[in-house]
């Protein structure tokens, strides 16, 4: 059949790329994470990497900030999201659309330095907070940078995402039928049960799908945190980066452990997402 | 939502939400701006007390690297481009316009590099890309930026593809068009603005990576990001806001593109969440 041969042929170039560069990459990094290296005579495959990061009480510290980081970025983001395109909601949405894609595009480098300039101790905030006299010198304000709870990698995640979260939840609030709400405000519920029983189921899955894409990326992401976090612990990726440019080879292995561990986490979300995905596409 | 009676929430109420809304997306600019053209500003004063162009000086500065970098960075943007809607148009074809067996699968693979981030497989090919003398070099680098860049191209003029019912094309092979003539007669034109933002975005894409740069590019590479992470981790706000300025320009200029070639309705995303990193 042609069809089936133009399909393949049509794939063939995208599939090339990603399962060359992508999934070739991703296998090469799970060999090296058993200390498959042949390149300096490592040949011999073992669990020992592995065995280390699981052992390790820096690795837990990391995973434990990161799962925080993206857990918090992504619950804010996503109630935030939802308020923004409840109120926005009768504006007509065009002048939102274009409001909301400008965070969407802005890199997350540029996102990060204006954020640092606004909660830093000498940034617009602490200068707001001098001018009303609640303190008196930079170190007086709250350092929200390189601080224990990532107030700045969190502020800059949220400043991004809510806009991404946002436009799908507007996108889906079109399937809300007005009438439905109308009705249950004539038969007497509040503003608060017409949002719980009316307008949530409907956006609900749309909502869980976006906040996946969200948790994902955070959990993966490396400049935000590398730029904004502190040094010790630091979020997964940049401790598979450090490890990374070790001098001595004989960490790789362990870097690649960790990048193993980043790719089964986030390809289990992917899965979850494209399930979720699937089923809305059914629905509609 | 045409309706505004059946809104509950009032109009007033809606444009105050988006001000609110506008002014902390504006946030985060204005101490950019400001900062850009900065001569004198000290804490607590609430605005500089003195304006300088340093800032812009240091961008156009001839031996400053700042243009050597911008320059890189849009070479291999452009090029990035182009091979991932060389490469994304096709398959965006097949996923968007056709139904197949193992769709979702498919779908499923081209998915993974926006969710499963690309230094895991990056980290993975460095020692072959060395091997090959990839590393340190613009190719290199070109080739790592199509891993996030080919998967949104791909998706993206899927949904494109979608949109079409495919009945003009039928009906121009119906009137003794080649296959290849109806493509570039007939489906081509119609799918153009597509085409025109899937490029757009992943120019974009590839002007904000700094990790893959950096890790395949070995510091030979050198594009916008890296000055700005440097400036960043240093200790001069004007050259560092001047730089960010530099660096998100394209951003602003492509979304204004965008929004005139594709006029997006309501809820229209572009991209994915923060993919522009």
């Amino acid at each position: 059949m042609g069809g089936r041969l133009k399909i393949a042929l049509l794939l063939a170039p995208a599939l090339a790329v990603i399962g060359v560069l992508f999934a070739g990459g991703l296998v090469a990094a799970f060999a090296q994470s058993l200390g498959y290296l042949p390149a300096i005579g490592m040949t011999e495959l073992s669990l020992v990497a592995y065995r280390e990061i699981l052992s390790d009480e820096g690795f837990f510290d990391s995973l434990v900030l990161t799962l925080y980081v993206s857990g918090v970025s992504t619950g804010v983001s996503t109630v935030l999201a939802v308020l923004a395109a409840l109120a926005l909601r009768a504006s007509g949405g065009r002048v939102s659309a274009v409001v909301f894609q400008l965070p969407i595009t802005i890199p997350h480098l540029v996102a990060a330095v204006g954020i640092a300039l606004v909660v830093g101790q000498t940034g617009l905030g602490a200068r707001l907070a001098a001018l009303l006299g609640l303190v008196g010198e930079p170190g007086d304000f709250p350092a929200l940078l390189y601080d224990k709870y990532s107030v700045g990698i969190i502020l800059t995640y949220v400043w991004k995402e809510v806009p991404f979260i946002a436009l799908v939840v507007l996108a889906s609030l079109r399937g809300v039928a007005s009438e439905l709400e109308d009705v249950a405000r004539t038969l007497g519920a509040g503003a608060w049960q017409r949002f719980w029983y009316v307008v949530f189921p409907v956006i609900s899955p749309s909502v869980v799908a976006a906040s996946l894409l969200v948790f994902a990326f955070t959990f993966g992401a490396f400049e935000v945190p590398y730029l904004l976090g502190k040094s010790y612990p630091t979020i997964l990726p940049v401790m598979a980066y450090n490890e990374y440019r070790e001098i001595d080879l004989a960490a790789r292995p362990t870097a690649m452990a960790i990048n193993v561990l980043i790719a089964l986490v986030t390809g289990t979300v992917a899965a979850l997402y494209l399930r979720l995905a699937r089923d809305l596409g059914r629905r509609g | 939502m045409g309706k505004k009676g059946n809104n509950p929430w009032p109009a007033v109420a809606s444009t105050v939400a988006t001000a609110v809304v506008a002014a902390l997306v504006a946030l985060p600019f204005l101490p950019l701006v400001l900062w850009a053209f900065a001569g004198e500003w000290r804490f607590p004063d609430l605005l500089p007390t003195e304006w300088s162009l340093r800032g812009m000086e240091h961008l156009f500065e001839p031996g400053g690297g700042v243009l050597g970098a911008a320059f890189s960075g849009l070479l291999i943007g452009a090029a990035t481009a182009v091979a991932s809607v060389a490469v994304g148009l096709p398959a965006g074809m097949a996923i968007g316009g056709y139904e197949w067996r193992f769709k979702g699968g498919v779908i499923f693979f081209i998915l993974l590099p926006i969710l499963v981030p690309p230094l895991a497989s990056t980290m993975g090919v460095h020692v072959t890309f060395i091997r090959l003398g990839l590393a340190d070099t613009l190719a290199g680098v070109f080739l790592v930026h199509l891993v996030p860049t080919v998967p949104y191209t791909a998706l993206l003029l899927a949904g494109v593809f979608a949109e079409r019912t495919g009945e003009l094309e039928e009906a121009a092979r119906t009137l003794g068009a080649s296959p290849w003539q109806a493509f570039l007669r007939v489906t081509l034109p119609a799918v153009l603005p597509g085409v025109a933002v899937a490029g757009l975005f992943a120019f974009l894409i590839s002007w904000g990576q700094y990790v893959l740069t950096v890790l395949i590019g070995g510091g030979t590479v050198v594009t916008l990001p890296m000055l700005l992470f440097s400036a960043a981790s240093g200790n001069d706000p004007v050259v560092t806001s001047a730089l960010a300025l530099a660096f998100a320009l394209p951003a602003v200029l492509a979304l204004v593109l965008a929004l005139r070639v594709l006029k997006p309705g309501r809820g229209t995303s572009l991209v994915g969440p923060g993919k522009v990193s």
